[in-house]
């Protein structure tokens, strides 16, 4: 009996010592993806997801990158800093990744962000918008606005459409980009001459609001910014009709998600929010990416699922341009990425290894996205 | 004036759904001198079952009384029976143990029940949202002060469902051998009443209470997740503490307490303290009162 557990034991050892040693493929060029499929932002990762998966099986499909097939390899961070770190340093270490993409959530892409960097591996985010995602290193991209722009696009929508004098701001201290985009909005509505004229916090994971919004609704604002995400926006957004607020409320990308409308129901309508496509836009290469997606998921594709399609496109753009798989090379390559047609718009890498592109604010109607108006960099 | 009715209000309709939990954790302590920390998981199991029962009524959901009271009577039977479950293969083995023995074993549960209910094929991990059982409409409105049928259906439930527990507790023979098993098991025992089945009793009454509680939460709020009820429960439990932990009507105290001091710290002081201040208040009063508001200190007989 002894000396048959021995033998297990023994089996596994050599079979884990096997798994490491064992040569990764020449023929194929992996590509890491972390994202959160499950958690309270499960539909940004899912979505990033069908994105990125749609491009590389139509690279695939074409018969890859200069004879080389992509393989993808996903890892699910639960919606978790520490697990995105760990995530990025396994699909390093072990599953020997030559690039990753990943992720949206900027708390998340910061947290994960130095791995890249220490291994030299090219990271590129689809959808973080905090300016410090790219500060971390020259080998961290990504292919979206940042919050300074999205930040100054919704107080310039704010002062000059919806033409508002005062706001209140209601904020995720726990997030990155919840109190990034807050600091842009402030700055630029002041600029504008409008008036932040109170301000007030919750934590992601709250479900309830009504004492920020009340203290909101006594100073009586023109418009209310929650810079936050989905589950929360939906439930502030229900909350606030609820206590008699009427005002138009806005946010940003992270309110991109059916979700927000399962959860706010008809309170939604009339808010705004800045995003990085709208699908209703005639542009052919928009309609083009809307309809084969539309057949492979059957569903409208949302912000985060057109920027995991345009990482994606610009990713492998730099794979056909790239001298080697290495790193550096890699890393130039990408950094090179110059007018390149994607789904949101030409995309170019500046020196700080951001996109400059334009952005959209949606309105909310009937429960669906309504273009409102496009505004440049 | 008006948004100081408004955080009143608020606070009394947050604070009736602590108190309903709080009084769960106050009567299982009462009658085992155990704290069930698996009780938030009640709670969002509470809110679970009410996700996956309410389109069984008919899809698309139609919001109407009815149609709520049903939901809310199925939690509370799916409920009672988790909370049989919890206690017979849980904390009945361990009657006789180490009383740290059953403080871990609960947190246990504990964990078990919040992870079993995110895998896939149980409610999964992302967080849903939760059928509309009742159309919210406005039925006050004076001065800006606005209340909401959904905050009355609250209040309403929370007080009725309290004072039909204050009656069963003190008027009722199964009360009675409730109040006799927590002032001694051993004599209870003796005197022919049976313990097990009044500890079971009592685990059926406060699982109905966090299932009513569930899925209030989940109509004010309509967001369900696997993690819900771990935060609902610690607030709860301190609301327990801080009105004397094993003394209902401490707990329905410490409830309102709980929910008062969060709406006004966030309208009048800063939103960032909202938990910071109940803790606080909890030291405060602990250090003044050891037992809790209502509590009564026992002595240990040694």
């Amino acid at each position: 009996m002894k000396t048959k557990k021995l033998w297990v034991v023994a089996a596994l050892v050599l079979f884990s010592v096997g798994c490491k040693s064992k040569p990764k493929d020449e023929n194929e060029i992996r590509i890491g993806e972390f994202g959160s499929m499950t958690g309270t932002e499960a539909t940004f990762g899912i979505s990033t997801h069908h994105g990125i998966e749609l491009v590389i099986d139509e690279v695939n499909a074409k018969g890859g990158v200069n004879g080389k097939k992509l393989k993808l390899i996903s890892l699910d961070d639960q919606g978790k800093s520490e697990e995105a770190q760990l995530a990025v340093q396994r699909m390093i270490t072990q599953d020997k990744v030559h690039v990753i993409l990943g992720e949206v959530a900027s708390s998340r892409s910061l947290a994960a962000a130095p791995v890249a960097q220490r291994y030299k591996i090219p990271m590129i985010s689809p959808s973080s918008t905090n300016p410090k995602v790219t500060e971390v290193g020259d080998y961290i991209f990504r292919v979206c606005f940042t919050d300074p722009f999205q930040g100054k696009i919704i107080a310039k929508f704010s002062a000059e459409d919806l033409k508002a004098k005062t706001a209140a701001l209601l904020i995720d201290t726990k997030s990155d980009y919840s109190v990034g985009l807050a600091e842009f909005f402030k700055k630029t509505f002041g600029e504008l001459g409008g008036k932040v004229i109170i301000e007030q916090n919750y934590v992601g994971g709250d479900i309830d609001f009504k004492g920020q919004l009340t203290a909101i609704k006594s100073k009586k604002p023109d418009i209310i910014v929650v810079p936050g995400y989905y589950t929360e926006a939906g439930l502030i957004l229900k909350q606030a009709r609820e206590l008699g607020l009427n005002m138009p409320v806005l946010g940003g990308d992270g309110w991109d998600s059916p979700k927000l409308f399962e959860i706010a129901g008809k309170s939604a309508n009339g808010s705004y929010i800045s995003n990085h496509y709208s699908s209703e836009d005639k542009d052919p290469r928009v309609q083009a990416f809307v309809s084969s997606f539309k057949a492979r998921f059957k569903e409208i594709p949302d912000g985060l699922a057109v920027m995991g399609y345009d990482a994606a496109l610009v990713l492998v753009d730099a794979l056909k341009r790239a001298k080697s798989l290495s790193g550096p090379d890699l890393k130039d390559a990408i950094a090179q990425t110059k007018n390149f047609p994607a789904v949101t718009g030409l995309i170019t890498i500046d020196k700080d290894r951001n996109a400059a592109k334009p952005a959209v604010m949606l309105k909310i109607e009937d429960n669906n996205w309504k273009f409102a108006t496009r505004v440049n960099p | 004036m008006a948004e100081f009715f408004q955080h009143l209000i608020n606070g009394i309709s947050l604070g009736s759904i602590y108190a309903l939990i709080a009084i769960g954790y106050s009567m299982v302590y009462g009658i085992l001198q155990l704290i069930n920390f698996a009780h938030g998981e009640v709670v969002m199991l509470g809110a679970v079952t009410g996700f996956f029962v309410a389109p069984l009524f008919g899809r698309p959901v139609h919001p109407s009384l009815g149609l709520f009271l049903s939901v809310l009577l199925i939690s509370m039977v799916v409920c009672s029976i988790v909370g049989l479950l919890i206690e017979r293969i849980a904390y009945r083995p361990l009657r006789k143990s180490p009383r740290i023995n059953c403080l871990i074993t609960a947190i246990g549960v504990s964990l078990f029940i919040q992870y079993f209910t995110q895998l896939d094929f149980i409610f999964g991990a992302i967080p849903q949202s939760y059928p509309e059982l009742i159309e919210r409409q406005i039925v006050f409105s004076i001065g800006g002060l606005e209340i909401s049928n959904l905050q009355i259906l609250v209040l309403g439930l929370s007080f009725s469902l309290m004072g039909i527990l204050e009656f069963i507790v003190f008027r009722t023979k199964m009360g009675k051998a409730m109040r006799a098993v927590s002032e001694s098991p051993e004599i209870a025992s003796l005197l022919g009443i049976p313990v097990n089945r009044v500890i079971a009793f009592t685990f059926v009454l406060g699982s109905c209470l966090a299932a009513a509680a569930g899925t209030l939460v989940a109509t004010m709020y309509p967001k369900v997740d696997a993690l819900m009820g771990a935060l609902l429960g610690l607030k709860a439990f301190v609301a327990a503490v801080l009105g004397g932990i094993g003394s209902i009507s401490g707990a329905v105290l410490g409830g309102l307490l709980m929910g008062l001091a969060e709406e006004y710290t966030v309208g009048y002081l800063s939103s960032s303290f909202r938990d910071a201040i109940a803790f606080t208040i909890l030291i405060l009063i602990l250090l003044v009162r050891p037992s809790g508001l209502l509590g009564t200190s026992r002595i240990e007989k040694v």
